[in-house]
C-alpha cells in the first residue's frame, strides 16, 4: 500500500481551552476525494484550518507527504486552498488573483504568467474573466475562480471549504463536475468540507463523520455505504435528513 | 358592527397598529372558581397586533385570583404569526403567575398557526434565569480582555520586528506596490485638507491673540507666537489627527474586512505573511509622507497667521518674515518633523494591529475601527506629552 498523501495521528484541535475534535486518527490517499462532514458546530472547518496551516493543534500530529506539518512561512504555496467565500482579494481582477502567487514566487515573464493564467481561468470555465473584479462575478464564478488561483501552483492537494454552500442547484453541480475532472484528469487529491448530501455522494470517495457532542469521529468509508450500512442512528439520521420537529409536519 | 379602518398609509398598506383599533372580538367571560375564559373572533393579523396587545396586557393586569384562563379561538377566521406570538407570550407570561392557560379549538388553519408557533405544546418552557454579574466579576472579566488584548499587542510586535528584519536582509521582498499606492492615499490625497486645517489653525491663532499683543504694543509677535507653535506643535498634531481620521480608520476597516472575509487567510495560503506585505508597507508609507505633511502643514499654518497680521495688525509680509526667521530655529522645525514620524508609525501600528485582529463580520470591522481611531488618538495626545517634556529635559 502506497504512503498517504496526509496522515493524521492523535489529532486534538480547539481554541483555547474549548476542546472541538479529540483523538483524531484519519489517512488520505493520493488522488482520494475526501469530505469532513458533520452538523453544524462539530468543527469541520477548523480541522480544516488545522490541515492547511492556519491553526496549530493543541495535540497530536498532521503530515503531509513530502512537506511536513503544514506549515505557512512565507514561501511558495505547496497545495491549493479554496476558502469558502472563494476569499478573492477584491481590490484586484480576477487575472490578477490568479497570477499573483505566480508573479511573487517564479521568475516567468509577464507574457508567461498571462498564458498560465488564461490556461487556468479556461480550466475552471471562466474564459474572458480574467479583467473583471470579484464584485462582478456570480457566487460560483467566484468559487471557480478560486480554485483557479488555488490550482496556479501546480499542486497536487487542494482543500476546499464548502465549495456548494450558498449556491443555486446548477451551480452546485457545475462545480461538482468540475471537482470530478480535476480529480479523474490531473489526480488531484482533494480534501473538502461540506453538509451538502448531493455533494457527498456525488464526489465523495470517502469520507469521516464528526460529531459535536462527543468531540470525536463517529463514522468513515464510502459516503454511500455509509448510508446503507450505518448502525449508528447519529449517520443515520445525518444521511436520511431526519428531524426531531414533528409538529410542523 | 363593522368599523371604518382609519386611512393611515405605510406605502401601499393601511395599518391600524397607530390607531389600535380592534377589528376582532376579545370576549372575556369570568367563570366560578378562578376560571376565566377568552372567546377571540374575527381576523386578527398583524394590523391588529397593537390593540391584540393592549387588551393582553389589560388582562394581564387584571388576572389577580385566576387559577385558569382558556383562550378560545373557534371563532377565530385568520390569525397571523405576528399575533400568534403574542398570544403564546400571553400564555408564557400566565404561567410565570403560576395560573394554567391553554388554548383551545379553532379550524385547521388556525391551528397550523397555533402548532408552527408552539402553541400546542403543554411543558412550560422555562427559560434560563440571567444571573446577575457582580462588580467584582465585571472587574475580573474586563482584566482578562485586558491582558489578552495586550497579549495580542505584543505578540503583533514581536512579529513586526521579525518581519522587519527579514525584510532588512531580503529588501526584494518588500511590497512596493502598496508604499506607492499608501504614499499616494494618505499622502498626497491628504494635503489639500492638511493645507487647510492647518492655515485656519494658523489663522485662528494668529486673530484670537492679536487683540492682547496689539494691547501691550507687540503685535510684532504675532510671527514668534504662530511660528514656534506650528512648527513644534500643532504643524505634526493637526496633520497626525488628519491623518489617523483618513488613514488610521480606512486601514483598520480594510484590513478587517480582508480579516473576516478570509482574504488574510487565503494571503497566508499562497505563501505571504501578513505583516510584510499588509503591515509594513503601510507604515513605510506613512513614515515617508509624514516630514513633506508637516513641512506643508507649518508652512500654511506660519501663512494664515501671516494673514492676519498683514490685515488685522498692518505687520508687513517682510517684517513678518524677518521676524519669523529670529524667532523659529531649525531644530523647530526638525523636531516637528520628527513628531509627525513617530505620529504617523504609531498611527500604521495601531490601525493595522485593530484591523488584524477584527472578528466576528460586518460589526467586528466597525467595533475595531471606531477601536483603532479612539487608541490614535489618545497615544498622539500621550506621545506629544512625552515629547515635550523629553525636548524640554534636553533643552531642545
Amino acid at each position: 500500500m502506497s504512503t498517504p498523501l496526509i496522515k493524521v495521528t492523535d489529532l486534538e484541535i480547539g481554541y483555547g481551552k474549548t476542546v472541538l475534535l479529540r483523538d483524531a486518527n484519519f489517512e488520505v490517499a493520493r488522488g482520494d476525494i475526501f469530505v469532513i462532514l458533520g452538523g453544524s458546530g462539530c468543527g469541520k472547518s477548523t480541522l480544516l484550518r488545522h490541515l492547511i496551516g492556519l491553526e496549530e493543534p493543541l495535540a497530536g500530529k498532521i503530515r503531509i507527504a513530502g512537506i511536513g506539518a503544514p506549515r505557512l512561512e512565507g514561501a511558495a504555496p505547496r497545495y491549493g486552498v479554496m476558502f469558502q467565500s472563494g476569499a478573492l482579494f477584491s481590490s484586484m481582477t480576477v487575472g490578477e488573483n490568479v497570477a499573483f502567487a505566480l508573479q511573487e514566487w517564479t521568475h516567468l515573464p509577464i507574457e508567461a504568467v498571462s498564458a498560465i493564467v488564461r490556461a487556468k481561468l479556461a480550466l475552471v470555465g471562466l474564459e474572458g474573466s480574467e479583467d473583471k473584479l470579484p464584485a462582478e462575478l456570480s457566487g460560483g464564478m467566484r468559487k471557480r475562480a478560486a480554485i483557479a488561483r488555488a490550482m496556479a501552483f501546480e499542486p497536487n492537494l487542494i482543500f476546499l471549504d464548502e465549495p456548494s454552500a450558498g449556491l443555486d442547484p446548477v451551480s452546485a453541480a457545475e462545480l461538482d463536475e468540475l471537482i470530478l475532472a480535476l480529480n479523474a484528469n490531473l489526480g488531484l487529491t482533494v480534501v473538502m468540507v461540506t453538509h451538502e448530501l448531493e455533494s457527498i455522494f456525488k464526489v465523495g470517495k470517502h469520507c469521516i463523520m464528526l460529531d459535536r457532542d462527543t468531540r470525536s469521529i463517529i463514522a468513515r468509508g464510502e459516503p454511500l455505504k455509509l448510508r446503507t450500512e450505518t448502525e449508528d442512528p447519529r449517520v443515520r439520521r445525518f444521511f436520511n435528513r431526519e428531524t426531531s420537529v414533528p409538529q410542523w409536519q | 358592527m363593522v368599523m371604518d379602518r382609519p386611512s393611515i398609509v405605510y406605502d401601499e398598506r393601511l395599518s391600524l397598529v397607530v390607531g389600535m383599533v380592534q377589528r376582532f372580538s376579545w370576549e372575556r367571560i369570568q367563570g366560578p372558581d378562578g376560571t376565566i375564559r377568552l372567546e377571540l373572533g374575527g381576523s386578527i393579523t398583524i394590523d391588529d397586533a397593537a390593540a391584540l396587545w393592549k387588551r393582553i396586557s389589560e388582562t394581564i393586569a387584571d388576572v389577580e385570583g385566576a387559577k385558569t384562563v382558556t383562550v378560545d379561538l373557534a371563532r377565530i377566521q385568520v390569525i397571523d404569526g405576528a399575533c400568534m406570538a403574542l398570544l403564546v407570550q400571553f400564555r408564557t407570561d400566565l404561567r410565570a403567575r403560576r395560573i394554567a392557560c391553554e388554548f383551545q379549538g379553532g379550524s385547521p388553519e388556525v391551528r397550523k398557526i397555533v402548532d408552527l408557533y408552539g402553541g400546542r405544546s403543554k411543558g412550560r418552557h422555562k427559560r434560563p434565569k440571567r444571573r446577575p454579574v457582580s462588580a467584582i466579576e465585571q472587574v475580573g472579566v474586563a482584566t482578562i480582555a485586558i491582558t489578552a488584548e495586550a497579549k495580542q499587542i505584543l505578540d503583533f510586535l514581536g512579529r513586526l520586528v521579525a518581519s522587519t528584519l527579514h525584510l532588512i536582509r531580503h529588501p526584494k521582498s518588500l511590497n512596493l506596490r502598496d508604499v506607492g499606492l499608501t504614499m499616494e492615499r494618505a499622502g498626497a490625497d491628504a494635503a489639500p485638507i492638511v493645507l487647510l486645517i492647518n492655515f485656519l489653525i494658523g489663522f485662528v491663532m494668529a486673530y484670537q491673540s492679536a487683540a492682547q499683543l496689539k494691547q501691550f504694543g507687540a503685535s510684532i509677535y504675532v510671527a514668534d507666537l504662530v511660528g514656534v507653535s506650528m512648527t513644534r506643535e500643532l504643524g505634526p498634531l493637526m496633520m497626525a489627527i488628519i491623518i489617523c481620521g483618513r488613514s488610521g480608520a480606512a486601514f483598520a476597516a480594510e484590513l478587517g474586512t480582508m480579516k473576516v472575509s478570509e482574504e488574510v487567510d487565503a494571503l497566508h495560503t499562497l505563501g505571504f505573511l501578513p505583516l510584510p506585505f499588509l503591515v509594513i508597507p503601510r507604515m513605510l508609507g506613512l513614515i515617508l509622507v509624514a516630514p513633506i505633511l508637516v513641512l506643508l502643514a507649518d508652512a500654511i499654518g506660519i501663512a494664515g497667521g501671516g494673514v492676519v497680521a498683514a490685515l488685522k495688525l498692518d505687520i508687513s509680509p517682510t517684517a513678518f518674515i524677518i521676524q519669523l526667521e529670529n524667532a523659529v530655529k531649525a531644530k523647530d522645525v526638525l523636531s516637528g518633523m520628527i513628531k509627525g514620524v513617530v505620529f504617523c508609525a504609531t498611527i500604521a501600528l495601531i490601525s493595522c494591529q485593530q484591523g488584524l485582529a477584527t472578528s466576528g463580520g460586518a460589526e467586528g470591522v466597525g467595533r475595531r475601527t471606531t477601536s483603532a481611531v479612539v487608541s490614535i488618538l489618545f497615544s498622539l495626545i500621550l506621545l506629544d506629552a512625552l515629547f515635550t517634556v523629553m525636548l524640554a529635559v534636553f533643552g531642545i
